[in-house]
């Protein structure tokens, strides 16, 4: 991995390279070791190892960048010239803005940055994770069971350096580990990452996964329709996700943000409050966006109204000078901005779904439903209509029927079509917030949610 | 860079590996976008290592770096031997992999026009003009054009004396018009969505593309879809155009015939797959008039699936998917040739980039065009009553491809033979086997395209690869449409 002193003596000699007014170079790498499983066996374990080093210059409005992963003097002298000569033919881009000092970056009152590199994570062996899983297939046995999975760890950096003396530096560790359990009509899931090695117990997450699937065997199946369902965090995070790219400055801009017109409303129920916070200390990544401005703690929605968005800097005075600055809620740099130049600028990917005064956990939320369905995963997610936010996709690896109060049993998978505007105005019930990962959105700290009235439009054979 | 190949090998051999192969990637890519008469981003990079796989104790290990120095390669090598004794410890079957008579190659994907030559100001000026057009038409509130290049030149060396060396290129390009306006966000795109069309050409494609020629129309789709009435629910006689049945083709034939799936290597992100073993030769998977191909060979066409060798070592070949309706086989690998009977693998396993492990992916999936002179126009003034759907603007489809559901930007009622009011909100839905049974037209050849699916994900970690898919406008009797607005 590159260090520190290397990347600071890099940046010194592109910087020499260079005759753009300004320069940025952003370096971000990866040491990456995945051990994957499948039929009861190891059949893939891969590691790599790999740093970029991505240069943007500038000349009086206009932006480019080149990127490399070979740091001799004859590569780096040519992705400068590749991104000088790119940014030059441009037309000047007024809304462009100087590079951030370190001291327009900062945040006045910085917290604490919890630690996410951690050295127990960082020393895992391909040893280890096979021993784990070796464990993990000795208890698909005992249950009979047929596993697949993954159990990964990874050492990583990411960094901004540019010609106005700012300078910023984070490197974390994250473990992962997903399995899934598979009997012969059914299956199970669990899924978990952590900065933090020791957090992860691969034992209890297959013992999980083996019992949805042995409970969930000769699934029923049911009619589609619309029922009460129980969303576990996985669940929850993959569909509530999609939203999170419309709350952006530049989505409100470009009016292809479910929010256009609708902040400062009651969008969603009194019981939804959503805040992205990159130093919650259950959540993981970088303290600063992709230009190096620090990231503030947003509230995006409070009681169910939608507050405000996130803004990278050079969104800014555009929002301000547009149509929409009097009904937008507060106009300020947050540190969400995307790397430089780009068409996207921003999004909050620190994303925290608060839960209840008096959360409730899903054996209680199984209690109090009369008739409804718990889903484990939602699968195959897409977005069907942009501004009423429906999306499509599948239940997966463990549906199953709730009557009077207990956990029934297994059901086929259904396809739903599901408004998340609609879904967020019918939570009945809220549990505790964790750490969650899912595969169709980004991590995220998210609460169980009982919903009530969610839309399965179709079932499928299995 | 065969030498950097061959010190790997020879490490791992050393090291006792019983099979192993290096692949040296140099990968060369240039990325273009505009956003409403204003460059989004410009930018080009630049990647270079060296992935290594290693048997050992019958057991796979693969290790990849891109410090390419003697020190760096030997300890990736002896890395990749080392992972694969761990791997052994955690096993169930040794690996077999299927003979291959060892290559010695250098091939070149064919291009008339090397995109790298041109320049910034041209590429730049092209976008400009079509994003232009789109905004000269009231209502269009976004405009996104996009243009890319990717030269991949790779060099394989094997254990076994292969010696491969090729240079891919691949050139894609497409815009998006926008229109939101009360409480609807409408879009169109051309000359497909999600990233345009994509092939393994050079700059010659966005040369024939008519991107400026088409760009007008696309806007004033975009806003006329807000006066469009709602797609009706129900079941109706459906006919796709060839970019939106290349998704289709993607989604129920190419990722359900991957034997990596099939036999649930890929059970826990991906999926497995309905089309267990004892399918082959027996399903009746579509109508008669359903003849699919799995076909990387150059004169199949130039799709992103297109190549002489893939990345282990083996001859691209054409398989045949789907004769006369009936299912007749899978993509595979050398790994898993055996599980099907097969004596040599399909030639299908490939890898983005240096530092990810080669596996069984799409090459060009395709329909193979109807045999019957038929063109589109043809095709609705044959048919009486149905819906008429282009440009995919939403897919998804369960985990072992059964269910599935497609949006499209745009879709027409066809009446008497003839396309009437325009349509929003069009969808369609169905059981993968169903669906094409229910085929009872293709359009002929001069209607045919291999369309690019630039993005398609798979593996963990996740890799993303282009696949190619030849279609060309299709009709299916009593489809299930509209139930993705179903409140």
């Amino acid at each position: 991995m590159l260090t520190q002193e290397q990347a600071v003596e890099l940046f010194s000699r592109i910087r020499r390279l260079s005759s753009a007014d300004e320069v940025e170079v952003l370096f971000s790498g990866a040491r990456f070791a995945l051990t994957r499983f499948a039929n009861n066996a190891i059949h893939q374990n891969v590691e790599d190892e790999n740093c970029i080093a991505s240069i943007r210059t500038n000349f009086d409005g206009r932006s480019a960048r080149a990127a490399v992963n070979q740091f001799d003097d004859a590569t780096l002298k040519r992705a400068v010239e590749t991104s000088e000569k790119f940014a030059r033919v441009q037309e000047k881009d007024p809304d462009l803005l100087p590079m951030p000092t370190p001291e327009e970056a900062a945040i006045a009152s910085d917290r604490d940055r919890p630690a996410r590199f951690l050295e127990e994570t960082a020393a895992i062996t391909p040893a280890e994770r096979a021993e784990s899983v070796r464990q993990i297939v000795a208890l698909a046995d005992r249950h009979k069971l047929t596993t697949a999975g993954i159990y990964s760890t990874a050492q990583s950096l990411e960094s901004v350096f540019n010609s106005r003396g700012l300078a910023e530096w984070h490197t974390q560790t994250l473990a992962e580990i997903s399995i899934t359990m598979l009997a012969g009509d059914s299956s199970g899931w669990q899924k978990l990452n952590s900065p933090d090695v020791r957090k992860l117990n691969p034992l209890q997450l297959a013992e999980t996964a083996a019992r949805k699937a042995v409970d969930s065997t000769h699934p029923r199946e049911l009619p589609p329709g619309k029922y009460t369902v129980i969303l576990e965090p996985s669940a929850a995070l993959d569909i509530v996700g999609f939203m999170f790219w419309d709350f952006g400055g530049t989505a409100i801009l470009d009016q292809r943000s479910f929010l256009n017109d609708r902040i400062g409303i009651k969008l969603f129920g009194d019981n939804i409050n959503i805040w992205d916070d990159a130093s919650h200390p259950l959540q993981a990544g970088s303290p600063f966006d992709g230009e190096g401005m620090r990231r503030r703690r947003v509230q995006l929605v409070e009681n169910g109204i939608v507050k405000r968005v996130v803004y990278a800097r050079g969104t800014v005075a555009k929002m301000k000078r547009s149509e929409f600055a009097n009904k937008i809620g507060p106009i300020e740099a947050t540190g969400h901005g995307f790397p430089l130049p780009n068409e996207i600028g921003e999004m909050p990917l620190n994303i925290v779904v608060g839960g209840s005064d008096r959360p409730r956990t899903i054996d209680q939320m199984i209690a109090s439903t009369e008739r409804g369905l718990l889903v484990t995963r939602l699968w195959y997610i897409r977005e069907v209509d942009p501004y009423e936010k429906i999306l499509t996709g599948m239940t997966r690896d463990g549906t199953f029927l709730i009557e009077n109060g207990r956990l029934k049993n297994g059901v086929r998978n259904f396809r739903f079509n599901q408004s998340l505007i609609s879904m967020l105005s019918n939570v009945e019930a809220l549990g505790a917030p964790v750490r969650a990962c899912g595969e169709e959105s980004f991590d995220m700290v998210v609460p169980p949610m009982k919903v009530r009235e969610f839309n399965f439009t179709e079932v499928t054979k299995f | 860079m065969r030498d950097v190949a061959k010190l790997a090998l020879d490490t791992a051999v050393a090291r006792g590996a019983t099979y192993t192969d290096a692949r040296v990637v140099a990968i060369q890519s240039r990325s273009l976008t505009t956003k409403s008469g204003r460059v989004g981003h410009s930018s080009e990079s630049d990647s270079l290592g060296i992935g290594i796989r290693a048997i050992v104790d019958g057991a796979w290990g693969f290790a990849a770096t891109a410090n390419l120095s003697h020190h760096a390669v030997e300890a990736t090598a002896a890395r990749a031997v080392a992972i694969a004794r761990a791997s052994a410890f955690v096993k169930r079957e040794k690996v077999r992999l299927a003979p291959e008579p060892p290559a010695t190659a250098d091939w070149t994907t064919p291009i008339r026009i090397d995109p790298f030559t041109t320049s910034i100001e041209q590429n730049l000026d092209l976008l400009f003009k079509a994003d232009a057009e789109m905004r000269a038409v009231s209502g269009v509130t976004l405009t996104e054009t996009g243009m890319n290049f990717v030269r991949e030149e790779s060099w394989f060396l094997s254990s076994q004396s292969a010696d491969i060396h090729q240079t891919k290129y691949s050139t894609g390009a497409g815009y998006t018009a926008y229109a939101f306006a009360g409480s609807e966000i409408q879009k169109r795109s051309y000359p497909n969505s999600f990233g345009g069309q994509w092939q393994n050409r050079g700059y010659e494609l966005i040369e024939e593309m008519k991107l400026v020629e088409n760009a007008r129309r696309v806007g004033e789709e975009a806003v006329a879809l807000h006066t469009a009435d709602q797609c009706p629910e129900g079941e109706f006689t459906l006919i796709l155009d060839g970019s939106q049945l290349g998704l289709q083709i993607h989604e129920s034939i190419g990722h359900p015939i991957e034997l990596d799936r099939v036999l649930g290597m890929e059970a826990n992100f991906a999926g497995t797959s309905f089309l267990t073993l004892d399918k082959l030769n027996h399903l009746r998977y579509g109508s008669e008039l359903v003849n699919a191909v799995a076909d990387a060979r150059p004169e199949h066409g130039p799709g992103l699936g297109t190549f002489a060798y893939d990345d282990e070592g083996v001859a691209a070949q054409c398989t045949p998917i789907i004769s006369a309706g009936r299912f007749t086989g899978y993509l595979s690998s050398r790994e898993t040739a055996h599980t099907i009977g097969a004596a040599r693998s399909g030639g299908t396993v490939r890898a983005e980039g240096w530092n990810r492990l080669p596996m069984i992916r799409m090459t060009n999936v395709s329909l193979l065009p109807g045999e019957t002179p038929l063109t589109l126009d043809q095709l609705i003034a044959d048919t009486d009553h149905g819906i008429y759907m282009e440009t995919n603007k939403s897919w998804s489809i369960d985990d072992k491809r059964y269910n599935f559901q497609f949006g499209c930007e745009i879709g027409w009622e066809i009446k008497n033979g003839k396309r009437t009011r325009m349509l929003k909100n069009p969808s369609y839905s169905g059981i993968t086997t169903e669906f094409w049974n229910a085929l009872d037209a293709i359009c002929s050849r001069q209607d045919w395209v291999i369309w690019g699916t630039p993005n398609c994900g798979k593996g963990q970690p996740q890799q993303v690869m282009g696949t190619g898919h030849g279609a060309s406008p299709s009709r299916f009797r009593k489809i299930k449409v509209g139930s993705a607005y179903k409140s």
